[in-house]
């Protein structure tokens, strides 16, 4: 072999290699979906694909910072369609990464309840569409807890019967907003000295917890380690599935109102397919899916009013009306004020 | 260049090529993204800063770290303790059985560290095994917290790297020439004097490898805190963890990183200098 014959080889190599790379990035499927994991039924490729012929390919995030960090990075390139809740839709919008929705491609927008298109964040639904709303409260063993808790200090200054067996949410606006709502101001508060006041009564509050918990807070009320942990409605309703004891209040002070939306990314080059997905999923019956079985209210009346009234009946705050659940204020993008929410929930973290 | 200069170089290779692909250049990536500053809305933008290394100095996250500190100092020193005396008694131990109960030692490792860090939770919840093995035996009172506390945080710190102790005291302890243990006996000291003297010093580049390999796994860990502290305490891995996934500050998650990176290295020098020194000193005895 030659020197220039071997120089040939290693690039045809070299070559080869990249060519392999470039085309493990590219993706035979249609569409490319992130999602959390199990916010969609698991065989939504299969009925997709025999509903319009196209593929998907389903990707998981684990929260909403994590799919935005990828999504920053890379200009939107990657993903077709995100499900992201609606303070990071805000920004996608704000930065330019969001497609207009195609109102005449999705005429299933028709299903949703009037008060699903006129949120604060995105009235008319010109660049996201509400998936899933919801509230946070307390969700409780009322065979444990002597006196029905209907406040937030209930969880925040804890009867001492229930000192150490308490759990909040660690994700930093869920966390803020307990204190927020329990001080009167809104789950949006950028005001400093409100927000040290807020510091405060988290740092104090976080003497009588039993851990910080995203993810199984409801089980520890299930075993009993724990009798009151601050909640998602939804998630709440994973445990009043195993004990019929657990039950759930939105606290008198109120809740925020959150919405975890879909997104179709302006760099997508299948924005036709991505607006037949969202119609797809704003069929009735398949928006139905995620109420019965990750059993969060959504916002598409068709799929509610087909609903068994046995669901409600079960987790009764499957039943709040529309009306009522937009009373709450929603959860907005915080724009620089962000960092400061950062900096608070790490001062809290690192209090003893 | 003779064949056999060229060879070690190239088995080498991949070796090297593997740590300068996945260890160097992460590295000097995530240390370059600590001089930009963050954008508000996640990634990085490319204006040269050192706002992100002036932050870890502040006195919130220089408390973080010094927590840390002395959380992973307190494993390690409760590490060495146990790790000393079972890694005596191994090398004290039949040479046949020697093997066997090293074997035992790592045994841990064959499962993976999420499951046995879940393991401890079964076991220290208030509704876990030992609460309700205490119920069984008629204990009535209000059950246990041991979950989500410091001392469980360490408690499974010094479980997981346990191992890693035990094989690196053995391994010094095992290369030890009974015969200067023989000699320190018969020039009239008693056991514990030998132990002191002789065995102890000795061994302590085994025990100084054990203790900082511990001690730089447990300051940057992130899991065991998470899992065993209920996110109650926040150690520097957490706070690293939250600027890369939910603060979304990408450079002073990399400004926090590059802290404890040199924190492990001038760790890791120190200890391969008191190891050279201390078998330069064993030579230097040997040549007299």
């Amino acid at each position: 072999m030659t020197v220039k014959n071997r120089l040939t080889a290693t690039c045809a190599a070299a070559a080869l290699a990249a060519a392999c790379l470039a085309a493990g990035t590219a993706s035979a499927a249609d569409l490319v979906i992130s999602n959390w994991a199990g916010y969609m039924a698991p065989d939504i490729a299969d009925t997709f694909k025999a509903a319009t012929g196209l593929e998907i390919e389903v990707v998981n995030h684990a929260t909403n910072e994590e799919v935005m960090g990828k999504l920053m990075a890379s200009g939107g390139k990657g993903y077709d369609v995100v499900f992201v809740s609606s303070p990071f839709a805000e920004i996608l919008n704000g930065q330019g990464l969001a497609e207009p929705i195609d109102k005449a491609a999705v005429p299933n927008l028709a299903n949703l309840y009037p008060e699903a298109a006129t949120l604060a964040y995105d009235p008319g639904n010109t660049f996201s569409v509400p998936y899933t709303w919801g509230t946070t409260g307390l969700c409780y063993r009322s065979d444990l807890v002597k006196d029905t808790p209907d406040s937030w200090l209930n969880l925040l200054q804890p009867a001492d019967a229930i000192k150490g067996k308490t759990t909040m949410l660690a994700t930093d606006r869920w966390l803020m907003a307990a204190g927020e709502l329990a001080k009167g101001f809104s789950v949006n508060e950028k005001d400093p000295a409100k927000l040290e006041e807020v510091k405060n009564l988290l740092i104090e509050a976080k003497k009588t917890l039993l851990a910080y918990d995203d993810t199984t807070f409801y089980s520890k009320l299930v075993s009993g380690e724990a009798s009151l942990v601050h909640a998602w409605d939804g998630w709440c309703n994973y445990g009043i599935t195993e004990n019929k004891d657990i039950k759930f209040v939105v606290p008198k002070e109120g809740s925020d109102l959150w919405i975890d939306t879909i997104v179709v990314l302006k760099s997508s080059e299948k924005k036709d397919a991505a607006m037949k997905f969202i119609n797809f999923i704003l069929d009735a019956k398949n928006h139905a899916w995620a109420a019965q079985n990750i059993l969060y209210k959504v916002p598409n009346k068709a799929a509610m009013e087909s609903l068994d009234k046995a669901l409600s009946e079960q987790y009764p705050n499957m039943a709040m009306a529309p009306a009522d659940l937009v009373k709450y204020e929603l959860l907005r993008d915080l724009g620089t004020a962000q960092k400061d929410y950062s900096r608070i929930v790490s001062e809290i973290k690192a209090a003893n | 260049m003779s064949l056999n200069a060229t060879r070690p170089n190239l088995l080498a290779a991949p070796g090297v090529a593997w740590l300068v692909a996945f260890m160097v250049v992460p590295c000097l990536l995530v240390l370059s993204y600590a001089f930009f500053q963050r954008g508000v809305w996640g990634g990085v933008e490319y204006t040269v800063t050192l706002e992100n290394f002036a932050r870890v100095a502040d006195p919130l996250y220089a408390k973080i770290f010094l927590n840390s500190a002395r959380i992973a100092l307190t494993a390690t020193v409760i590490a060495i303790l146990i790790a000393y005396p079972a890694a005596y008694a191994i090398s004290r131990a039949p040479r046949m059985s020697q093997p066997i109960l090293l074997f035992f030692a790592v045994l841990p490792f064959w499962s993976n560290y999420l499951i046995r860090t879940y393991a401890w939770i079964v076991l220290l919840n208030r509704e876990g095994l030992i609460n309700n093995l205490l119920r069984s035996l008629g204990y009535t009172g209000e059950p246990l917290s041991m979950l989500y506390t410091e001392s469980a945080v360490i408690t499974g710190l010094v479980y997981n790297y346990l191992p890693f102790v035990i094989l690196a005291i053995y391994s010094t302890l095992s290369r030890l020439n009974p015969e200067l243990m023989e000699a320190s006996r018969d020039l009239g000291a008693g056991p514990v004097r030998t132990f002191l003297r002789v065995t102890l010093p000795l061994t302590l580049p085994g025990v100084a490898a054990g203790g900082v390999f511990v001690f730089v796994l447990s300051i940057g860990n992130f899991v065991t805190p998470a899992l065993l502290g209920g996110g109650r305490f926040q150690m520097v891995g957490n706070l690293v963890y939250d600027q890369f996934l939910t603060a979304n500050d990408w450079p002073f998650g990399a400004a926090l990183g590059a802290a404890l990176i040199l924190t492990m290295i001038v760790l890791l020098l120190l200890q391969a200098r008191a190891t050279a020194h201390a078998s330069g000193e064993r030579k230097g005895e040997a040549a007299q």
